[in-house]
């Protein structure tokens, strides 16, 4: 356990070469925010205040927004995925089919030091932007609700490690995998509820998206944060989360079985 | 010395060899070149989805109907995949090229660099997408029962060639920031946030600093806005046209002064 430790700390003095680029890409990411906070600002200009859309206030919708960009400052891979799929391309993976080592545990270790070398430096920019719109924003109502929130994005966390981690180990029979890595985001990006919340969706295209991964990275974490997530929903909705950790660590494990059986170590 | 015409036909003969090579080169990769358009296909795909779930609440946003915002995201993605055909592959590359030292090889070409490092790579997979993009625009179009004239439609070809320049000059400008720190693999991404805006209705934003900035110092709000009014018969007066214009020539001057000064502070890595 204890070398797992010296990667963490290995990671963290890795990530902190970053700081910066860090620092503007949580800034750069505030644009598009913005663009899109301004267009829901105008939809909700046109009706009397208070008005409700898809079970939202204005302020509930600009809170989601900003509690998505929180989440995903969290948990988002940053260079993982690209990372891994280079060590298989390169032969980097050979040295850890000696050492006493798990690549899947020394990846994950990487991802939490980044992640939080990140979270960290993402916060500057990301707490004054929260500040400039305090006015509408609506965080979790009491220690509780935070708590459920708070192990929620841990889970989501997880989730987010293993699909890239398992997209990524498709570099043991293709290529270039930087075109699945890109089709995976697209999907996840309108699945998780980075877009737009779920729930504003048909009912039976939310429900149905609610069965796959996806919700579970962002939209269940930060519907839990809002209070819109509760009671029975909230319990169903970690049995589902739970489960899709395990499935995709479960499935991960054996991506890399199978991958190993093709691998060829090249310049290794 | 040569005359312009000279010039001319040296640099066209140039590209022309530099597509051919970047045809041959992508042939390699059938399988890969066909997964990217799907790639830019379904990021498509999400914008026009976007839109619709919007307007699945609302009937208008900032007085823009439905069909007038898939009009917009139809012309944003027709200049932005011309913009990433000719430009966007060579750009996001400009740092690697710092980093590794291959600048310098460049420097001995007798064509300017500028030139080279910017349209080096032609990706032909984002025609396909520009021309869905395209198709989008006619689409939507006739959904409004609206149908341009000749003028119209030329003046919307001058307007897609100001904003693939003005959105070429800006990322231009952001590579060169990798003059100075040579890690600067975010260029592309922030890019990418940048234009994220430019399929919005400019009419959404409030006036004030956001919409100021994002119309006249980065014109991320002018570039697909005012090409789409124009087909859609909705700019309120036809010197509207101006501002693309100008700023296309003013991001270009000003992105040829940055390179210039930056090429003055230039110290080879392989040096």
């Amino acid at each position: 356990m204890e070398k797992y430790f010296h990667v963490v700390g290995l990671g963290i003095q890795n990530t902190l070469a970053y700081r910066v680029n860090f620092l503007c890409r949580a800034a750069f990411g505030l644009v598009p925010l913005a663009g899109t906070l301004f267009l829901w600002k105008a939809i909700y200009a046109d009706r009397p205040t208070g008005a409700i859309l898809g079970g939202y206030t204005l302020a509930q919708m600009i809170s989601y927004y900003l509690l998505v960009t929180v989440v995903d400052s969290i948990t988002a891979v940053a260079e993982d995925d690209w990372q891994i799929a280079a060590d298989i391309k390169d032969g980097g993976v050979s040295q850890f089919l000696l050492k006493p080592m798990d690549y899947l545990g020394y990846r994950l270790c990487l991802y939490g030091a980044g992640r939080a070398i990140y979270t960290t430096m993402a916060l500057i920019p990301v707490s004054f932007f929260i500040l400039f719109q305090r006015a509408s924003f609506v965080g979790p109502a009491d220690p509780q609700t935070f708590c459920l929130a708070l192990f929620s994005i841990f889970l989501a966390g997880l989730l987010q490690f293993f699909i890239a981690y398992t997209v990524a180990l498709m570099a043991f029979w293709v290529l270039d995998v930087s075109t699945f890595i890109f089709i995976q985001f697209a999907l996840e990006y309108l699945a998780s509820g980075h877009l737009f919340p779920l729930d504003i969706l048909p009912p039976i295209l939310h429900r149905l998206i609610l069965l796959t991964p996806y919700p579970y990275l962002l939209y269940f974490p930060v519907g839990i944060s809002l209070g819109q997530i509760r009671g029975h929903d909230l319990w169903r909705g970690f049995i589902l989360q739970a489960f899709w950790v395990v499935t995709a660590f479960v499935i991960a494990r054996i991506m890399w079985a199978r991958g190993l059986r093709k691998y060829t170590a090249v310049g290794g | 010395m040569k005359s312009g015409f000279e010039t001319v036909k040296r640099y066209v003969s140039i590209y022309g060899a530099l597509i051919r090579y970047s045809l041959i080169h992508e042939m390699q990769f059938k399988v890969n070149f066909l997964l990217w358009i799907l790639v830019e296909f379904l990021w498509f795909g999400l914008q026009l989805v976007f839109m619709s779930v919007l307007y699945g609440h609302t009937e208008s946003i900032a007085g823009w109907s439905k069909w007038e915002v898939v009009l917009l995201v139809g012309c944003n993605q027709f200049i932005q995949q011309l913009f990433h055909m000719l430009f966007v592959t060579n750009l996001s590359n400009f740092s690697e090229l710092i980093r590794k030292g291959t600048l310098d090889l460049l420097f001995l070409q007798p064509v300017n660099t500028r030139f080279l490092v910017s349209v080096k790579k032609f990706e032909i997979g984002n025609s396909i997408n520009a021309l869905m993009g395209l198709a989008v625009v006619f689409y939507a179009l006739t959904k409004l029962g609206k149908m341009p004239s000749i003028t119209q439609w030329i003046g919307f070809g001058f307007l897609c060639l100001a904003g693939v320049s003005v959105h070429y000059s800006l990322m231009f400008l952001l590579a060169c920031v990798s003059f100075w720190t040579v890690r600067a693999q975010g260029i592309v991404w922030g890019y990418y946030n940048l234009f994220n805006i430019a399929r919005l209705p400019i009419d959404a934003f409030p006036r004030g600093a956001y919409r100021a900035v994002f119309t006249w110092v980065l014109p991320m709000l002018l570039v697909s806005n005012v090409p789409a009014k124009l087909l859609a018969n909705t700019l309120s007066a036809p010197q509207d046209l101006l501002p693309v214009f100008g700023m296309a020539g003013l991001c270009y001057v000003v992105s040829e002064g940055v390179w210039r000064w930056s090429l003055r502070h230039y110290t080879s890595a392989s040096s």
